[in-house]
């Protein structure tokens, strides 16, 4: 049986790992980063965890309605499709640099793609 | 709804009514001050039902598995019966002295009546026999005679104005806690440390300092110290003294107004840390005081490559205004 994306990946330690990589991508990119401008530190990192850990293929606890309660405040601040390709471009580029090979990129891109609706509300 | 179970009342909650809330609106005097889990002032212990964990973030491990919880964030999902901390799980305290140290500061000695556990950086609960909380952070090391607080004088506070003004050596107050995590943990002891804070966010940073040093660390230690202007400053001289002592010890006063003489750095503390210390991967951050001064410095540190879980911070929340 093949193992788990999530287990491919490293699970929790590689959660432990990429979190303060792509966390410091997102607030550091000026397309994304006015969204988390007033959110405490210690909160966001733990949903960034959580985010990481639902794309990684992990044990979720988001679900959709999560997905879309958690994100209908920023829908009216303007959040739109090009800032959810900014966050899957950033995500891939953590990954990249901490050496993950590309299929599973690939794999990581496209459970994150697949949040997309739930993200935008539609 | 669920209900509170407080001293033989059953106190419904209402809609997104936290427990603390429920407390006040029938008439508890409950002690409390930021009400946002942060400052442990309403601190309480439930002994039947389930606590929610967001009650108990932050509390220590021995604390959560004995039922202490913090009312002021607690949304139970179902009934939970609950009790005031009494005089036994509290430690009294008379004030052993107040000196000044600058305009706004006021140093507070406390005599324990027991023996107090905790380490320098954390905070204390200080509740006076009128009931009124606030906390303060612990600038002096465990085995000092007192414990020492610094505290500002707020406009109009409650609790500062009384300090700063009424209290008398031998007035009596009782303390909760100690509560935080912002201490220094010995280990590492070749870490550069990153020691940054505006007004009494020097507090705990002394505390820290003064830790870290009797733990002989080896690292270099720099201390950050903002303030308006020259006269938000204090204990100057005795930091000084200690960058005399030890040379790993670097401590940079800064001010927002004023000029640059006296060895004083003039600029917004954000900016001065990023100017002095652009590269922080690999440090350990602590960082306290003004909550949006926190809140801007830690994300400073963390762009400059600190990791998150170095990054040490207590924000000083005001209390909350008082429920209508
Ligand atoms: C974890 C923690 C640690 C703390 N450590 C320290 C410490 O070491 N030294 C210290 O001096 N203080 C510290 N504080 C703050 C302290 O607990 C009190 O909030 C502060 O002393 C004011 O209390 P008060 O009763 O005098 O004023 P209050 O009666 O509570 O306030 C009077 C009025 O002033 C407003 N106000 C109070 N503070 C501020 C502020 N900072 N900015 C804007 N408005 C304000 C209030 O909203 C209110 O309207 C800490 C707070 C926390 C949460
Ligand atoms: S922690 Fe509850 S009032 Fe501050």
């Amino acid at each position: 049986m093949e193992r788990s994306l999530y287990d491919q990946l490293g699970g929790a330690a590689a959660v432990d790992a990429a979190v303060d990589v792509f966390y410091r991508k997102v607030l550091a990119d000026g397309r994304i980063n006015s969204f988390f401008d007033d959110v405490d530190m210690d909160r966001q990192i733990l949903k960034q965890k959580a985010f990481l850990t639902m794309v990684f293929g992990g044990p979720a606890s988001y679900t959709g309605k999560d997905m879309r309660t958690g994100h209908a405040h920023l829908i009216k601040r303007g959040l739109n499709d090009s800032h959810v390709d900014a966050v899957i471009e950033l995500l891939g580029a953590s990954l990249r640099e901490l050496g993950v090979a590309e299929p599973l990129i690939a794999k990581v891109a496209a459970i994150a793609e697949s949040a997309r609706a739930d993200v935008l509300n539609r | 709804m669920p209900a509170i179970h407080y001293e033989g009342n059953v106190f419904p909650l209402a809609e997104n009514e936290s427990v603390l809330d429920a407390l006040l609106r029938n008439g508890v005097l409950a002690p409390h001050s930021c009400k946002a889990g942060s400052c442990g002032s309403c601190l309480m212990r439930a002994f039947e039902g389930s606590i929610p964990a967001r009650a108990q973030q932050g509390l220590k491990e021995s604390w959560k598995a004995q039922g202490y919880f913090l009312p002021c964030v607690c949304h139970p999902a179902s009934d939970l019966s609950i009790r005031a901390v009494d005089a036994s799980e509290q430690v009294g305290a008379s004030i052993a002295a107040l000196d000044r140290l600058s305009d706004d500061v006021m140093r507070v000695r406390l005599q324990c009546d027991a023996p107090l556990e905790f380490h320098a950086g954390q905070y204390v609960t200080v509740v006076r026999e009128n009931g009124l909380a606030r906390s303060y952070s612990i600038a002096s090391l465990p085995d000092a005679p007192q414990l020492e607080l610094h505290v500002r004088r707020v406009a109009t506070g409650r609790m500062s104005a009384w300090l700063h003004e009424q209290a008398r050596p031998g007035d009596r107050v009782s303390l909760r806690g100690p509560f935080g995590e912002c201490f220094y943990v010995p280990g590492k002891e070749d870490q550069p440390l990153l020691l940054v804070g505006t007004g009494t966010g020097l507090a705990p940073l002394y505390g820290v300092l003064q830790d870290a040093l009797r733990h002989g660390h080896r690292g270099p230690i720099h201390l950050v110290h903002g303030a308006l202007h020259r006269r938000g400053l204090y204990l100057v001289d005795d930091l000084r003294r200690l960058g005399e002592h030890h040379t790993h010890f670097g401590y940079v006063p800064t001010v927002l107004n004023g000029t640059s003489s006296e060895g004083l750095t003039v600029g917004a503390i954000d900016q001065v840390v990023l100017e002095r210390f652009p590269k922080l991967n690999g440090w350990r951050g602590f960082v306290c005081g003004d909550p949006d001064v926190v809140k801007s410095l830690k994300k400073r540190l963390f762009l400059s490559g600190m990791a998150s879980r170095e990054i040490h911070a207590d924000a000083f929340l005001p209390s909350a205004q008082a429920a209508s």
